[in-house]
Protein backbone atom coordinates (compact mmCIF):
# COMPACT_ATOMS: atom_id res chain seq x y z
CA UNK A 1 0.00 0.00 0.00
CA UNK A 2 1.48 3.13 -0.99
CA UNK A 3 1.15 6.50 -0.05
CA UNK A 4 -1.81 8.47 -1.48
CA UNK A 5 -2.80 12.54 0.17
CA UNK A 6 -4.96 13.23 -2.26
CA UNK A 7 -7.97 12.11 0.23
CA UNK A 8 -6.70 14.32 2.40
CA UNK A 9 -8.75 17.11 1.98
CA UNK A 10 -11.90 15.27 2.57
CA UNK A 11 -11.38 15.04 6.06
CA UNK A 12 -9.68 18.12 6.46
CA UNK A 13 -12.48 19.44 8.72
CA UNK A 14 -12.58 16.49 11.33
CA UNK A 15 -9.14 17.50 11.71
CA UNK A 16 -9.28 21.50 11.93
CA UNK A 17 -11.61 20.83 14.85
CA UNK A 18 -8.84 18.71 16.72
CA UNK A 19 -6.78 21.44 15.77
CA UNK A 20 -9.29 23.77 18.05
CA UNK A 21 -9.68 21.12 20.61
CA UNK A 22 -6.17 20.80 21.08
CA UNK A 23 -5.75 24.87 20.92
CA UNK A 24 -8.43 25.31 23.48
CA UNK A 25 -7.01 22.24 26.03
CA UNK A 26 -3.44 23.69 25.46
CA UNK A 27 -4.28 27.00 26.68
CA UNK A 28 -6.55 26.28 29.44
CA UNK A 29 -4.07 23.72 30.42
CA UNK A 30 -1.20 26.43 30.44
CA UNK A 31 -3.34 29.14 32.38
CA UNK A 32 -4.16 26.39 35.36
CA UNK A 33 -0.38 26.06 35.08
CA UNK A 34 0.30 29.05 35.68
CA UNK A 35 -1.92 30.13 38.35
CA UNK A 36 -0.90 26.27 39.68
CA UNK A 37 2.47 27.14 39.63
CA UNK A 38 2.58 30.34 41.50
CA UNK A 39 0.31 28.95 44.48
CA UNK A 40 2.41 25.78 44.26
CA UNK A 41 6.13 28.64 44.54
CA UNK A 42 3.75 30.60 47.33
CA UNK A 43 3.99 27.78 49.31
CA UNK A 44 7.18 25.93 49.01
CA UNK A 45 8.69 29.54 49.73
CA UNK A 46 6.51 31.25 52.31
CA UNK A 47 4.66 28.75 54.03
CA UNK A 48 5.45 27.01 57.27
CA UNK A 49 7.17 23.72 57.39
CA UNK A 50 4.45 21.49 58.19
CA UNK A 51 2.56 22.92 55.46
CA UNK A 52 5.19 22.88 53.10
CA UNK A 53 5.94 19.10 53.65
CA UNK A 54 2.81 17.60 51.52
CA UNK A 55 2.98 19.83 48.90
CA UNK A 56 6.64 18.73 48.57
CA UNK A 57 5.03 15.17 48.21
CA UNK A 58 3.14 16.13 45.47
CA UNK A 59 5.73 17.67 43.42
CA UNK A 60 7.85 14.95 43.80
CA UNK A 61 5.52 12.76 42.28
CA UNK A 62 4.66 14.67 39.11
CA UNK A 63 7.98 14.94 38.53
CA UNK A 64 8.87 10.81 39.16
CA UNK A 65 6.33 9.94 37.05
CA UNK A 66 5.14 10.08 33.44
CA UNK A 67 2.44 12.16 32.74
CA UNK A 68 0.39 9.36 31.05
CA UNK A 69 0.10 7.63 34.16
CA UNK A 70 -0.88 10.83 35.80
CA UNK A 71 -3.62 11.06 33.61
CA UNK A 72 -4.60 7.82 34.19
CA UNK A 73 -4.98 8.42 37.85
CA UNK A 74 -6.92 11.54 37.23
CA UNK A 75 -9.29 10.36 34.91
CA UNK A 76 -9.86 6.70 36.39
CA UNK A 77 -9.13 8.16 39.81
CA UNK A 78 -11.61 10.83 40.14
CA UNK A 79 -14.19 8.33 38.61
CA UNK A 80 -13.36 5.71 41.57
CA UNK A 81 -14.09 8.57 44.30
CA UNK A 82 -17.43 9.48 42.42
CA UNK A 83 -16.33 12.65 40.46
CA UNK A 84 -17.54 11.62 36.95
CA UNK A 85 -15.71 14.28 34.98
CA UNK A 86 -15.52 15.18 31.12
CA UNK A 87 -12.47 13.58 29.82
CA UNK A 88 -11.11 16.91 28.35
CA UNK A 89 -11.62 18.46 31.74
CA UNK A 90 -9.40 15.57 33.21
CA UNK A 91 -7.35 16.31 30.40
CA UNK A 92 -6.70 19.74 31.64
CA UNK A 93 -6.27 19.30 35.03
CA UNK A 94 -3.78 16.40 34.66
CA UNK A 95 -2.08 18.84 31.97
CA UNK A 96 -2.26 21.94 33.98
CA UNK A 97 -1.09 20.17 37.19
CA UNK A 98 1.55 18.96 35.42
CA UNK A 99 3.23 21.64 34.15
CA UNK A 100 2.26 24.03 37.83
CA UNK A 101 4.82 21.95 39.15
CA UNK A 102 7.21 22.35 36.89
CA UNK A 103 6.12 25.96 36.47
CA UNK A 104 6.69 26.45 40.19
CA UNK A 105 10.38 25.52 40.26
CA UNK A 106 11.05 28.02 37.88
CA UNK A 107 9.12 30.65 40.05
CA UNK A 108 11.41 29.61 42.83
CA UNK A 109 14.23 29.86 41.03
CA UNK A 110 13.48 33.30 39.86
CA UNK A 111 12.70 34.81 43.08
CA UNK A 112 15.32 33.36 44.73
CA UNK A 113 17.51 34.78 41.99
CA UNK A 114 16.42 38.61 42.52
CA UNK A 115 19.00 40.71 44.73
CA UNK A 116 18.19 40.18 48.32
CA UNK A 117 19.50 43.66 48.54
CA UNK A 118 16.06 44.73 46.62
CA UNK A 119 14.04 43.31 49.14
CA UNK A 120 16.03 45.18 51.86
CA UNK A 121 16.47 48.41 50.06
CA UNK A 122 12.67 48.76 49.08
CA UNK A 123 11.44 47.85 53.11
CA UNK A 124 14.44 50.65 54.15
CA UNK A 125 12.30 53.09 51.61
CA UNK A 126 9.32 52.32 53.88
CA UNK A 127 7.74 49.53 51.61
CA UNK A 128 5.87 46.51 54.16
CA UNK A 129 6.69 42.82 53.20
CA UNK A 130 3.92 42.21 50.98
CA UNK A 131 4.49 45.64 49.41
CA UNK A 132 8.01 44.93 48.15
CA UNK A 133 6.98 41.67 47.12
CA UNK A 134 5.02 42.88 44.78
CA UNK A 135 6.49 46.05 43.34
CA UNK A 136 10.22 45.04 43.49
CA UNK A 137 10.79 41.41 43.82
CA UNK A 138 7.82 40.16 41.64
CA UNK A 139 8.01 42.09 38.29
CA UNK A 140 11.91 41.80 38.05
CA UNK A 141 11.32 37.69 38.87
CA UNK A 142 8.70 37.53 36.08
CA UNK A 143 11.13 38.95 33.86
CA UNK A 144 13.43 36.05 34.07
CA UNK A 145 10.41 33.59 34.06
CA UNK A 146 9.00 34.30 30.69
CA UNK A 147 11.52 32.55 28.74
CA UNK A 148 11.66 29.06 30.12
CA UNK A 149 8.07 29.21 31.37
CA UNK A 150 7.16 29.27 27.36
CA UNK A 151 9.29 26.64 26.64
CA UNK A 152 7.29 24.53 29.35
CA UNK A 153 4.52 26.29 27.16
CA UNK A 154 5.78 24.43 24.28
CA UNK A 155 6.22 21.23 25.54
CA UNK A 156 2.76 21.30 26.85
CA UNK A 157 1.50 21.94 23.35
CA UNK A 158 3.12 18.44 22.95
CA UNK A 159 2.00 16.69 25.77
CA UNK A 160 -1.83 17.94 25.10
CA UNK A 161 -1.46 14.98 22.28
CA UNK A 162 -1.26 12.95 25.52
CA UNK A 163 -4.98 13.08 26.74
CA UNK A 164 -6.05 11.36 23.23
CA UNK A 165 -5.01 8.16 25.41
CA UNK A 166 -7.77 8.98 27.56
CA UNK A 167 -10.77 9.80 24.99
CA UNK A 168 -10.50 13.19 24.24
CA UNK A 169 -11.34 14.19 20.77
CA UNK A 170 -8.25 16.70 19.82
CA UNK A 171 -5.62 16.91 16.93
CA UNK A 172 -4.20 13.17 17.93
CA UNK A 173 -7.48 11.07 18.18
CA UNK A 174 -9.00 13.12 15.55
CA UNK A 175 -6.59 11.63 13.24
CA UNK A 176 -7.05 8.59 14.51
CA UNK A 177 -10.91 8.31 13.96
CA UNK A 178 -10.07 9.16 10.48
CA UNK A 179 -7.41 6.38 10.10
CA UNK A 180 -10.32 4.70 10.98
CA UNK A 181 -12.70 5.15 8.57
CA UNK A 182 -9.79 5.19 5.79
CA UNK A 183 -6.53 2.83 6.86
CA UNK A 184 -4.07 5.63 6.27
CA UNK A 185 -2.28 6.12 9.32
CA UNK A 186 0.83 7.00 7.59
CA UNK A 187 -0.63 10.25 5.66
CA UNK A 188 -3.19 11.04 8.77
CA UNK A 189 -0.32 10.93 11.18
CA UNK A 190 2.09 12.85 9.22
CA UNK A 191 -0.77 15.96 8.63
CA UNK A 192 -1.58 15.92 12.49
CA UNK A 193 2.28 16.28 13.09
CA UNK A 194 2.10 19.21 10.54
CA UNK A 195 -0.30 20.86 12.45
CA UNK A 196 1.17 20.35 15.96
CA UNK A 197 4.85 21.42 14.24
CA UNK A 198 3.02 24.91 12.50
CA UNK A 199 1.38 25.58 16.11
CA UNK A 200 4.49 24.88 17.83
CA UNK A 201 6.86 27.47 15.29
CA UNK A 202 3.87 30.05 15.88
CA UNK A 203 4.24 30.09 19.43
CA UNK A 204 8.21 29.80 19.37
CA UNK A 205 7.81 33.01 17.22
CA UNK A 206 5.19 34.89 20.42
CA UNK A 207 8.11 33.33 22.53
CA UNK A 208 11.01 35.64 20.71
CA UNK A 209 8.87 38.43 20.19
CA UNK A 210 8.29 38.34 24.22
CA UNK A 211 11.62 38.33 24.76
CA UNK A 212 13.18 40.43 22.72
CA UNK A 213 10.88 43.42 24.53
CA UNK A 214 11.45 42.05 28.00
CA UNK A 215 15.41 42.38 26.55
CA UNK A 216 14.60 45.96 25.47
CA UNK A 217 12.55 46.95 28.88
CA UNK A 218 16.02 45.70 30.56
CA UNK B 1 -6.94 0.72 50.27
CA UNK B 2 -6.70 -2.94 48.69
CA UNK B 3 -3.43 -3.83 50.21
CA UNK B 4 -3.97 -8.14 49.30
CA UNK B 5 -4.57 -6.97 45.88
CA UNK B 6 -1.58 -5.09 45.55
CA UNK B 7 0.21 -8.03 46.77
CA UNK B 8 -1.37 -10.04 44.52
CA UNK B 9 -0.32 -7.94 41.35
CA UNK B 10 3.09 -6.76 42.07
CA UNK B 11 4.89 -9.16 40.61
CA UNK B 12 3.55 -8.41 37.68
CA UNK B 13 4.46 -4.86 37.56
CA UNK B 14 7.70 -5.76 38.64
CA UNK B 15 8.48 -7.80 35.51
CA UNK B 16 7.00 -4.88 33.44
CA UNK B 17 9.34 -2.34 35.27
CA UNK B 18 12.51 -4.57 33.92
CA UNK B 19 10.66 -3.88 30.38
CA UNK B 20 11.02 -0.05 30.96
CA UNK B 21 14.88 -0.35 31.95
CA UNK B 22 15.33 -2.30 29.12
CA UNK B 23 13.27 0.43 26.65
CA UNK B 24 15.24 3.17 28.88
CA UNK B 25 18.38 1.89 28.27
CA UNK B 26 18.05 0.87 24.67
CA UNK B 27 16.51 4.36 23.87
CA UNK B 28 19.48 6.31 25.67
CA UNK B 29 22.04 4.03 23.74
CA UNK B 30 20.25 4.95 20.23
CA UNK B 31 19.68 8.27 21.78
CA UNK B 32 23.15 9.16 22.16
CA UNK B 33 24.36 7.67 19.35
CA UNK B 34 21.36 10.42 17.51
CA UNK B 35 22.64 12.94 19.38
CA UNK B 36 26.23 12.77 18.40
CA UNK B 37 25.45 12.63 15.19
CA UNK B 38 22.70 15.40 15.41
CA UNK B 39 25.83 17.74 17.31
CA UNK B 40 28.59 16.86 14.71
CA UNK B 41 26.33 17.80 12.02
CA UNK B 42 25.06 21.08 13.79
CA UNK B 43 28.73 22.22 14.20
CA UNK B 44 29.82 20.98 10.79
CA UNK B 45 31.79 23.36 7.83
CA UNK B 46 29.37 22.10 5.45
CA UNK B 47 26.27 24.52 5.49
CA UNK B 48 23.86 21.78 3.96
CA UNK B 49 24.96 19.11 6.73
CA UNK B 50 24.16 21.85 9.51
CA UNK B 51 20.74 22.69 7.88
CA UNK B 52 20.21 18.86 7.72
CA UNK B 53 21.01 18.84 11.59
CA UNK B 54 19.13 21.89 12.56
CA UNK B 55 15.91 19.89 10.66
CA UNK B 56 16.46 17.31 12.49
CA UNK B 57 15.80 19.12 15.70
CA UNK B 58 13.72 21.26 15.33
CA UNK B 59 10.93 18.84 13.53
CA UNK B 60 11.55 16.15 16.51
CA UNK B 61 11.19 18.59 19.24
CA UNK B 62 8.52 20.49 17.45
CA UNK B 63 6.44 17.52 17.02
CA UNK B 64 4.96 15.16 19.77
CA UNK B 65 6.72 12.18 20.23
CA UNK B 66 3.04 10.09 20.74
CA UNK B 67 2.66 11.21 17.10
CA UNK B 68 5.96 10.18 15.82
CA UNK B 69 5.61 6.86 17.56
CA UNK B 70 2.73 6.51 15.79
CA UNK B 71 3.73 7.45 12.66
CA UNK B 72 6.76 4.71 12.56
CA UNK B 73 4.39 2.16 14.07
CA UNK B 74 1.26 2.28 12.48
CA UNK B 75 2.61 4.21 9.24
CA UNK B 76 5.20 2.41 8.88
CA UNK B 77 3.96 -0.55 7.08
CA UNK B 78 2.74 1.70 4.44
CA UNK B 79 6.77 2.82 2.98
CA UNK B 80 8.09 -0.58 3.72
CA UNK B 81 8.68 -0.34 7.53
CA UNK B 82 7.66 -3.58 9.34
CA UNK B 83 8.60 -3.35 13.12
CA UNK B 84 6.97 -4.92 16.18
CA UNK B 85 5.68 -2.57 18.99
CA UNK B 86 9.05 -2.85 20.89
CA UNK B 87 11.06 -2.06 18.05
CA UNK B 88 9.06 0.62 17.07
CA UNK B 89 9.31 2.00 20.44
CA UNK B 90 13.20 1.86 21.04
CA UNK B 91 13.81 3.41 17.53
CA UNK B 92 10.75 6.14 17.51
CA UNK B 93 12.11 6.77 21.28
CA UNK B 94 15.51 7.20 20.56
CA UNK B 95 15.30 9.15 17.31
CA UNK B 96 13.06 11.64 19.60
CA UNK B 97 15.46 11.86 22.47
CA UNK B 98 18.20 12.29 20.17
CA UNK B 99 17.11 15.91 19.14
CA UNK B 100 16.87 16.89 22.77
CA UNK B 101 20.42 15.30 22.97
CA UNK B 102 21.80 17.26 20.00
CA UNK B 103 20.91 20.53 21.74
CA UNK B 104 23.03 19.29 24.66
CA UNK B 105 25.62 18.27 22.85
CA UNK B 106 26.40 21.05 21.17
CA UNK B 107 25.91 23.32 24.51
CA UNK B 108 28.57 21.67 25.85
CA UNK B 109 31.11 21.67 22.99
CA UNK B 110 30.28 25.48 22.03
CA UNK B 111 31.01 26.06 26.02
CA UNK B 112 34.48 25.20 25.69
CA UNK B 113 36.56 28.19 25.43
CA UNK B 114 37.26 29.00 21.74
CA UNK B 115 41.23 29.48 22.75
CA UNK B 116 41.65 26.03 23.28
CA UNK B 117 40.65 24.86 19.86
CA UNK B 118 42.99 27.88 18.43
CA UNK B 119 45.53 26.60 20.85
CA UNK B 120 45.18 23.36 19.90
CA UNK B 121 45.62 24.02 16.22
CA UNK B 122 48.09 26.59 16.33
CA UNK B 123 50.00 24.02 18.35
CA UNK B 124 49.39 21.64 14.95
CA UNK B 125 47.20 19.42 15.59
CA UNK B 126 44.24 18.34 13.01
CA UNK B 127 41.03 19.10 13.12
CA UNK B 128 39.87 15.74 14.42
CA UNK B 129 42.91 15.63 16.62
CA UNK B 130 42.02 18.56 18.26
CA UNK B 131 38.26 17.46 18.66
CA UNK B 132 38.81 14.40 19.55
CA UNK B 133 41.89 14.65 22.24
CA UNK B 134 41.32 18.50 22.88
CA UNK B 135 37.33 19.65 22.72
CA UNK B 136 35.61 16.11 23.33
CA UNK B 137 37.26 15.15 26.55
CA UNK B 138 36.59 18.69 27.91
CA UNK B 139 33.00 19.04 27.00
CA UNK B 140 32.48 15.06 28.43
CA UNK B 141 33.00 16.36 31.67
CA UNK B 142 30.51 18.88 31.44
CA UNK B 143 27.58 16.92 30.05
CA UNK B 144 27.17 14.51 32.41
CA UNK B 145 24.18 16.40 34.25
CA UNK B 146 22.29 17.61 31.52
CA UNK B 147 22.56 14.19 29.22
CA UNK B 148 21.33 13.48 33.07
CA UNK B 149 18.22 15.41 32.77
CA UNK B 150 17.69 14.18 29.27
CA UNK B 151 17.75 10.31 30.54
CA UNK B 152 15.39 11.60 33.25
CA UNK B 153 12.89 13.09 30.72
CA UNK B 154 13.33 10.20 28.51
CA UNK B 155 12.37 7.81 31.01
CA UNK B 156 9.46 9.04 31.94
CA UNK B 157 8.72 9.05 27.63
CA UNK B 158 8.73 5.65 27.67
CA UNK B 159 5.44 5.48 29.20
CA UNK B 160 4.05 6.36 25.77
CA UNK B 161 5.13 3.20 24.18
CA UNK B 162 1.94 1.78 26.44
CA UNK B 163 -0.28 3.01 23.13
CA UNK B 164 1.35 1.11 20.80
CA UNK B 165 1.06 -2.00 23.21
CA UNK B 166 4.01 -2.52 24.65
CA UNK B 167 3.83 -4.26 27.87
CA UNK B 168 6.12 -1.83 30.18
CA UNK B 169 4.87 -0.09 33.54
CA UNK B 170 2.42 1.87 32.53
CA UNK B 171 0.27 -0.21 30.05
CA UNK B 172 0.47 -2.97 33.05
CA UNK B 173 -0.60 -0.15 35.16
CA UNK B 174 -3.53 0.48 32.81
CA UNK B 175 -4.75 -2.81 32.06
CA UNK B 176 -5.19 -3.89 35.86
CA UNK B 177 -6.96 0.09 36.27
CA UNK B 178 -9.17 -1.35 33.65
CA UNK B 179 -9.84 -4.77 35.11
CA UNK B 180 -9.57 -3.77 38.75
CA UNK B 181 -11.02 -0.47 38.87
CA UNK B 182 -8.65 0.42 41.50
CA UNK B 183 -6.36 3.56 40.06
CA UNK B 184 -5.11 4.38 43.44
CA UNK B 185 -3.18 1.19 44.25
CA UNK B 186 -2.38 0.93 40.55
CA UNK B 187 -0.86 4.16 40.31
CA UNK B 188 0.81 3.54 43.70
CA UNK B 189 2.43 0.89 42.08
CA UNK B 190 4.16 1.65 39.17
CA UNK B 191 4.45 5.08 40.78
CA UNK B 192 6.76 3.81 43.46
CA UNK B 193 8.86 1.83 40.55
CA UNK B 194 8.78 4.68 38.40
CA UNK B 195 10.07 7.00 41.19
CA UNK B 196 12.72 3.80 42.32
CA UNK B 197 13.76 3.79 38.91
CA UNK B 198 14.35 7.60 38.40
CA UNK B 199 15.86 7.74 42.04
CA UNK B 200 18.40 5.46 41.16
CA UNK B 201 19.57 6.78 38.05
CA UNK B 202 20.08 10.23 39.13
CA UNK B 203 22.13 9.13 41.73
CA UNK B 204 24.25 7.29 39.34
CA UNK B 205 24.17 10.61 37.30
CA UNK B 206 25.64 12.69 40.38
CA UNK B 207 28.28 9.82 41.03
CA UNK B 208 29.48 10.06 37.61
CA UNK B 209 29.66 13.55 38.15
CA UNK B 210 31.48 13.74 40.41
CA UNK B 211 33.71 11.38 39.40
CA UNK B 212 34.73 12.95 36.01
CA UNK B 213 34.65 16.60 37.52
CA UNK B 214 38.53 17.89 37.94
CA UNK B 215 38.84 20.67 40.53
Amino acid sequence: MGLDFSIVPDYLDIILLGVAWTIGITVASALLSFVGGIFFAVIALYSPWIIRQPFRLIEWVFMGTPLLLQLFLIYFGLVQIGIDLPAFVAGIIGLGLHFAVYNSELIQTAILAVDKGQMEAARTLGLSRGEALRKVVVPQAVNAVIPPIGNNMIALLKDSALVSVIGVSELTLSAQRVIGKTYRPFEFYLVAAAFYYVINLCMEWVQRKIERRIAVSR
Amino acid sequence: MDIELMLKVYPFFLKAAWITILLSVLTAGLGLICGILGASARLSRFSIVRFLGAAYVSVFRGTPALIQLFILYFGGPQIGIQLDAFEAGVIGLGINAGAYMTETIRGGIISIDRGQREAARTLGLSRWQTTYKVILPQAARLLVRPLGVNLNMLIKATALVAAISVIELTYTAQRYIGSTYKPFEMFLLAGVLYMIIIYATGRGVAWLDRKVRIN
